[in-house]
């Protein structure tokens, strides 16, 4: 922001573009020769200031593999990666269509954000708590929880685990290492400091890791997290997905411009990592190096993983409302999937022919997935949930109240 | 048994479940080394060690929410707000994230901890040392809100609330701390050394919550109280010279509903005390339920006996506390006398 005069005005920022506008962000494509170097991850924090200011990026756009923070992946690793997230794409692209045919009540998708959450979970281990968002579904597709079990959840039916308690998305698999989704956004960021100080505890070598979007950071629950992340070193990555928007509002409405979300954690003394949240392997990269830093009791990482939200923010939200429509093909960093395609073919690993059979597999398996699960009922449907169990984990036992109003609710029967 | 006041009484409960188990662990603002402002956990840190007790930053959502991460990962944290007064940046954690875990997850996650504050004037704390908070939380599904009045049930009641599987907001009326406080401020403090609830037996016992206490059988009418109040009660109804059925809640989510109404079929008339405002207080609830299991055995209207609709003063401290004047002033209403 420049200063105009020398007497105070209300400043109110705005995002660069409007819907009408020609959007241009040539000015943020950051090159991958700027890639800060790769410290020790038992290194100082300090020594991650400058990471909080740049950009890890490993896939240059010509699809090849450059700089310190390139991962020891397999080509079957990146291919296993490569089809989560376009397993996840085709789920998401599935679950939004039925929801527009009032299978559902609502459904939110991950699209542009899927190497996020994939990569992420690939360079973790399954028994690491993660703490996610709504928009982190690829790593239960990633960890291999049943699609079907998603899909029954969103579908609130017979079949869903969470019988009918919880808005579609809001999954829960401990398991697989998925912390129950909680709609009050940042709020878990903290918990899973907790989590992570009680592994230590315990003495055990577990992690847990947490999401939030760029715009929860706001909430004092992320400072919490920071704060006593840093005070008693917990083994957490706490991870701020910067998708750029906030429903409608653009990222500098959460943190003011010219700052970056990772930059946050220097003032507590954490390690900070910054990385193109499009770049898959640079995500992994990051993660890799945050998880045995926090394994290896160096404590804990605040990862922005920066990146676009290339859809609205659920099936209730228009972004043509309020930027422009094209703005999600113009952004600089592109496509995950494209760019991991693009790097394996690069490599000679992969093919257009392959991709396009499995791009068809993908939705073909989902297709299927989704048939059975609606057969086990829909929101809509008169094979849903038992009402009584509405009444049941309020408490681990019924208290004499809730018995006394499952017996008023018998009579509404 | 060993004769405690309040105080040891909950560093008692602390402490025999630190020894018994592991996954006990307690902190807050100034808990540990120092042993917390009110001295609560004096000792524990010494005794236990640093892991199992410790200072926290001052940030009360940040203590409920590791406590919540901790617990859902199988420990049983017992967390210490200093005041209640100062638990409101905790209260989404609390209200929409511990009570809700178990709901939202259909079991598969959960929060057992406790959270320890004290509630309730009489210790010249003003606007911010003063409140009594418990309707903000009775509101809470899933949440349980415990308060005991003696050394006895609040060692009970703290092991009850530690071993719960639920999320606890045990709270602690500061004015009971060391003695039963029976309302009038310039008379000499007793000492819970010289009461029977004083005497507080060793090692592991449990007072379940939804139980009322009775503190005295009587006829002419049901006094229901908590925390500070159930001793005002027993002052005031003597003094006004009544045969009174009082009874302490212990719990008033659970709350033993069964108890109460029969008490008050018994004697037709029911007098409700809290040191909280009045307006949608938990007496309300009282009142509400009261009305709706005993309506036709009443003999007059329920009548409720409440801190004032302000702040708490602090200057004004005995102005604004439901006395025994207050209270006596209610019995002769709700006896027909007035």
């Amino acid at each position: 922001m420049t200063k105009k005069s020398n007497q105070s005005r209300l400043y109110v920022p705005e995002p660069p573009f409007r819907p009408g506008d020609t959007p241009d962000y040539s000015h943020i494509a950051v090159p991958v020769d700027h890639t800060p170097p790769r410290p020790d991850p038992m290194c100082e924090d300090h020594e991650t200031a400058e990471h909080a200011l740049k950009l890890i990026r490993v896939l240059r756009f010509n699809g090849e593999a450059a700089g310190d923070w390139v991962p020891k992946l397999t080509p079957d690793q990146m291919r296993k990666g490569l089809r989560d997230m376009m397993m996840t794409r085709a789920m998401d692209d599935r679950m939004f269509n039925m929801q527009r045919q009032g299978k559902m009540s609502f459904y939110m998708k991950s699209r542009g954000e899927e190497a996020v959450s994939v990569a992420h979970a690939m360079a973790l281990r399954i028994d690491d708590m993660t703490f996610p968002t709504y928009r982190q579904q690829g790593i239960l597709i990633h960890r291999g929880a049943s699609i079907k079990e998603m899909m029954c959840q969103c579908l609130s039916n017979a079949g869903d685990r969470l019988q009918g308690k919880s808005i579609p998305v809001l999954y829960s698999f401990r398991d697989f290492g998925f912390f129950s989704v909680s709609g009050n956004l940042g709020t878990q960021m903290i918990q899973a400091v907790g989590w992570g100080m009680a592994e230590a505890y315990k003495n055990s070598d577990g992690i847990a890791s947490a999401f939030t979007g760029e715009g929860a950071t706001a909430e004092g629950d992320f400072h919490y997290a920071l704060n006593f992340a840093s005070t008693y070193r917990a083994p957490v990555i706490l991870n701020v997905v910067n998708n750029q928007w906030a429903i409608s509002s653009f990222q500098g409405i959460a943190a003011g411009e010219g700052e970056t979300f990772a930059a946050r954690g220097t003032g507590f003394g954490l390690a900070t990592l910054r990385v193109d949240g499009n770049d898959f392997l640079a995500v992994y990269a990051a993660t890799e190096w945050a998880a045995e830093r926090a394994r290896r009791g160096g404590g804990a990482t605040l990862i922005e993983h920066f990146t676009y939200r290339k859809e609205g923010h659920s099936t209730s939200d228009d972004p043509s409302k309020y930027r422009p429509e094209n703005e999600p093909e113009v952004w600089p960093f592109g496509d995950p999937i494209d760019r991991l395609k693009l790097h394996l073919i690069h490599i000679g690993e992969w093919d257009e022919d392959r991709h396009a059979a499995q791009e068809e597999a993908c939705k073909v398996e989902i297709r299927n997935i989704y048939k059975e699960a609606e057969k086990m009922g829909t929101l809509s449907s008169d094979t849903q949930v038992n009402d009584f169990t509405m009444f049941e984990q309020v408490y681990e036992e019924l208290p004499g109240h809730l018995k006394a109003q499952v017996e008023v609710f018998k009579e509404e029967l | 048994m060993a004769r405690m006041n309040m105080i040891e009484a909950i560093r008692d409960a602390l402490d025999v479940k630190m020894t018994e188990d592991s996954n006990v662990l307690v902190f807050g603002e100034d808990v540990g080394y120092f042993g917390g402002v009110f001295r609560a956990t004096a000792g524990l840190q010494e005794k236990h060690g640093l892991h199992r007790c410790f200072d926290t930053p001052i940030s009360e959502g940040g203590i409920v929410g590791i406590a919540i991460g901790m617990a859902a990962n199988g420990l049983r944290p017992v967390a210490e707000i200093q005041f209640a007064d100062y638990i409101y940046p905790g209260y989404d954690q609390i209200a929409s994230e511990a009570a809700r875990l178990r709901y939202r997850s259909n079991g598969e996650f959960s929060a057992p901890l406790t959270i320890r504050t004290p509630v309730g004037g009489g210790i010249y704390g003003g606007t911010t040392h003063s409140q009594s908070p418990e309707a903000l939380f009775t509101h809470i599904a899933g949440l349980k809100t415990v308060i005991p009045s003696n050394p006895y049930d609040a060692k009970g009641m703290l092991i009850t609330a530690i071993e719960d599987n639920d999320p606890v907001l045990f709270l602690e009326p500061k004015r009971l701390y060391n003695g039963p406080f029976y309302g009038d401020p310039h008379t000499p403090s007793v000492s819970w050394a010289k009461h029977e609830l004083g005497e507080v037996p060793e090692g592991h016992y449990t007072v379940p919550f939804e139980s009322v206490r009775k503190l005295k059988e009587g006829e002419d009418l049901t006094i229901l109280a908590y925390g500070t109040m159930v001793w005002v009660a027993e002052a005031a109804a003597k003094e006004a010279g009544v045969n009174a059925d009082i009874l302490d809640l212990r719990s008033l989510l659970p709350l033993d509903i069964k108890a109460i109404s029969e008490s008050v079929k018994k004697t037709g008339r029911c007098l409700i005390l809290h040191e909280a405002t009045r307006t949608s207080g938990f007496g309300a609830e009282l009142s509400a339920q009261v009305a709706e299991a005993c309506f036709f055995s009443l003999e007059a209207p329920i009548v409720r006996v409440t801190g004032w609709d302000t702040p708490y003063p602090h200057a004004q401290e005995w102005a604004y506390f439901p006395g025994p004047k207050r209270v006596i002033n209610g019995i002769r209403k709700v006896m027909g006398q007035a």
